[in-house]
């Protein structure tokens, strides 16, 4: 099997969905002769043409509203963000326009805006980013964050044959310091299933995107102290996989939620709530967050490593909660 | 551009027979009485709730252009383009069930006014965020333009559109794409309170047109063929390739921004002046100067048309409102699509009763 960085097998799940189904069209700023900004769509101009691989002007609202008139009209646009960031200038688009037409008048809506997110490549604010939240909060719209080459390109696939608008956060950090195994063949990860991606007993780690490498670091590090943490990576955000997380929950009895997203109105509140409705009386502990201070994504890698979360403190707060 | 004259040189072409003209003189009456019973009527009387936005006045825009598309073409009206939905097939009776928020109405009783959408009939309703439609419209003509058959986009918005972003976004996405895209301004004075000096600094806001390498214009907008033949002329220019174009049309806006809205901050001077430039007088004045159409043939389209409207209301009444629960459906497309199921007659959950006996205007 042949061995994919994080990037490459993003590129590979959109060339095969390109191969398979020619009402699929990639537009974006730089992604033709250039081949994107991190070069997640090199080559694809040559293989598909012009008119299946749109450079556009510099216009997220455009890009975005574009990509909705294409899909009404019957075709399967992939809009890339050059940076997720600048999805503030699509945003309207995004939450007001395609994430509503589906339940105001019942048209499908098929377009996947993706793009790079996240912060630890000393991008400043605007960057670096984790703004999965905005869209989480967006009836109408799928939210996916993938952490592992697999998932990626099986994810990339299952977003593009959706019906609904996916808004993909691919994590720029991964995207050449994760490789592994990919199968060449077309297989999908489904939309709204997350995993456990380590066995443990102790304390849960819910996390996605980057984070999930972070929280197995810590768990590396925790078992030789015979502390075990179990670790489920969400995969989808909207609409993410309760059963999983309440499972896990179950069966440490102690969790830790953990993102690099800030702290107030992130994933780790809703999964706070959710947990204390439905498995209050399994809890041996409080509900723990680990997670970015409320601040814009600081420039200087010292202030950037402050900001993020990392093994250190997942492995602070794991041993305190375990001590409960 | 003419003032209170019509053009007559759409006259001279083979489209503008008899039956063409009593076409548009009987949409732009449709159109008329159709929104005065909902702004002066249904509204007053608490049949019809929420914003109500008409395009009185504003008539000739929408039935001069949508009038020139043809079977495979998509429009994307704006909220003061009654008409457009007509034209392309819709029925009273259907756009009745959404003002209403009827069960069996386009939206299900989810949104409100035109959002009377109908994909297979090329029309793509507005949000509230206007000129979002415009890129909207640029990613229409793209798919059209694979599609190799010379249709077009029409989209329309109002001068105080024309302030935003996305207007700047889409008009230079589809002249950098030479898309068949056509751009109507409806430039009808007011956006909700504020006048066009405050909206933008130039005397015609077609000089935008050939900054974005289309052509710009600026018609008559109460003039029903001057807005048949800018319309016919920059759509025969999208079909052979030749890319956008950007009309606009002025005109006034003969009531409020919505029903609720007296309108006081107009002054009066200007919609007298407006008044005598009344596009549907003005046609009806030129089709019987020219011996196009009787006045009893006028009269009697006027009967028709009120019966039409008599009887939409009439049958949309009848439709319940959706059941509260629906509410939550529908927010996916998924697997086992809600909106390919039939929507269920259910009892109406809040009958609506008249709230004022307000006399019939």
């Amino acid at each position: 099997m042949p061995i994919l960085t994080y990037l490459d097998a993003i590129r590979q799940g959109l060339w095969e969905e390109m191969d398979r189904d020619s009402s699929v069209v990639l537009l974006g700023e730089d992604i033709g002769a250039y081949g994107g900004a991190f070069k997640v769509t090199a080559d694809m101009l040559k293989q598909f043409g012009e008119e299946r691989v749109i450079d556009t002007p510099i216009s997220e609202s455009g890009i975005v509203g574009a990509a909705v008139g294409a899909a009404l009209m019957g075709m399967r646009p992939v809009a890339e963000m050059q940076f997720m960031d600048f999805v503030s200038c699509g945003l309207d688009q995004i939450v007001n326009m395609a994430a509503k037409i589906h339940y105001r008048w019942g048209a499908k809506v098929p377009i996947v805006v993706r793009g790079p997110s996240g912060a630890g490549v000393h991008g400043g604010p605007y960057h670096s980013q984790s703004n999965e939240m905005w869209f989480v909060h967006t009836p109408g719209l799928k939210v996916v964050a993938p952490s592992t080459a697999y998932d990626a390109k099986g994810l990339i696939k299952s977003s593009i044959r959706d019906d609904n608008p996916v808004i993909f956060f691919e994590h720029k950090f991964l995207y050449r310091t994760i490789k592994e195994e990919v199968p060449e063949d077309d297989y999908l990860v489904p939309i709204g299933k997350a995993a456990v991606v380590r066995e443990g007993k102790d304390i849960s780690v819910v996390t996605y995107g980057a984070m999930v490498w972070t929280a197995l670091e810590a768990a590396e590090a925790l078992e030789k102290e015979g502390l075990s943490l179990e670790v489920v990576d969400l995969r989808t955000l909207l609409p993410y996989d309760e059963e999983t997380v309440l499972a896990s929950v179950r069966k440490c009895n102690k969790v830790i939620l953990l993102h690099e997203d800030t702290r107030i109105g992130g994933m780790a509140g809703e999964l706070a709530g959710l947990i204390a409705e439905k498995a209050f009386e399994e809890l041996d502990g409080p509900i723990v967050r680990v997670t970015a201070p409320d601040t814009p994504v600081p420039f200087a890698p010292s202030l950037e490593e402050y900001f993020l979360p990392n093994a250190k403190k997942v492995t602070d707060a794991a041993r305190k909660l375990a001590a409960y | 551009m003419s003032t209170t004259q019509i053009s007559a040189r759409t006259l001279e072409t083979p489209e503008s027979d008899a039956a063409v003209l009593e076409r548009m003189l009987y949409y732009l009456k449709l159109t008329r009485e159709a929104e005065t019973r909902i702004e002066r009527v249904l509204y007053r009387q608490g049949r019809i709730v929420g914003g109500v936005y008409v395009g009185r006045g504003q008539e000739a825009i929408g039935v001069g252009s949508a009038i020139q598309l043809t079977e495979g073409d998509v429009v994307l009206p704006s909220h003061r383009d009654f008409s457009s939905f007509l034209i392309r097939g819709i029925s009273l009776r259907d756009i009745f069930l959404n003002w209403m928020g009827r069960s069996s109405g386009a939206t299900r009783g989810r949104d409100n006014t035109l959002v009377v959408a109908d994909l297979k009939r090329g029309v793509i309703p507005y949000i509230s965020h206007l000129g979002d439609t415009l890129p909207v419209a640029c990613g229409v003509a793209m798919a059209l333009k694979r599609r190799r058959n010379g249709k077009v986009a029409l989209v329309h918005f109002g001068e105080g559109t024309t302030s935003r972003g996305d207007v700047h976004e889409a008009m230079n996405w589809a002249g950098v794409m030479k898309l068949a895209v056509i751009f109507i301004c409806n430039n009808n004075g007011y956006a909700y309170s504020t006048p066009t000096n405050k909206q933008y600094a130039v005397e015609n806001i077609s000089v935008r047109g050939p900054a974005y390498g289309m052509p710009g214009e600026t018609i008559d907008g109460n003039d029903v063929l001057a807005v048949h033949e800018a319309v016919g002329r920059a759509i025969s220019r999208a079909r052979q390739g030749d890319g956008p174009s950007f009309i606009e049309c002025k005109s006034f806006r003969m009531t409020g921004h919505s029903a609720h809205d007296m309108a006081e901050y107009v002054p009066e001077a200007l919609t007298q002046e407006w008044a005598k430039k009344d596009p549907i007088a003005r046609f009806e004045k030129f089709l019987l100067d020219r011996e196009k159409l009787t006045q009893q043939r006028i009269q009697e389209i006027d009967r028709t048309i009120r019966a039409e409207v008599d009887h939409a209301v009439d049958e949309a009444e009848l439709v319940p409102m959706p059941e509260g629960s629906t509410a939550i459906e529908g927010v996916y497309c998924d697997r086992d699509c809600w909106w390919d199921k039939p929507m269920s007659m259910t009892r109406m959950s809040h009958p609506s009763q008249p709230k004022t006996d307000a006399p019939e205007v």
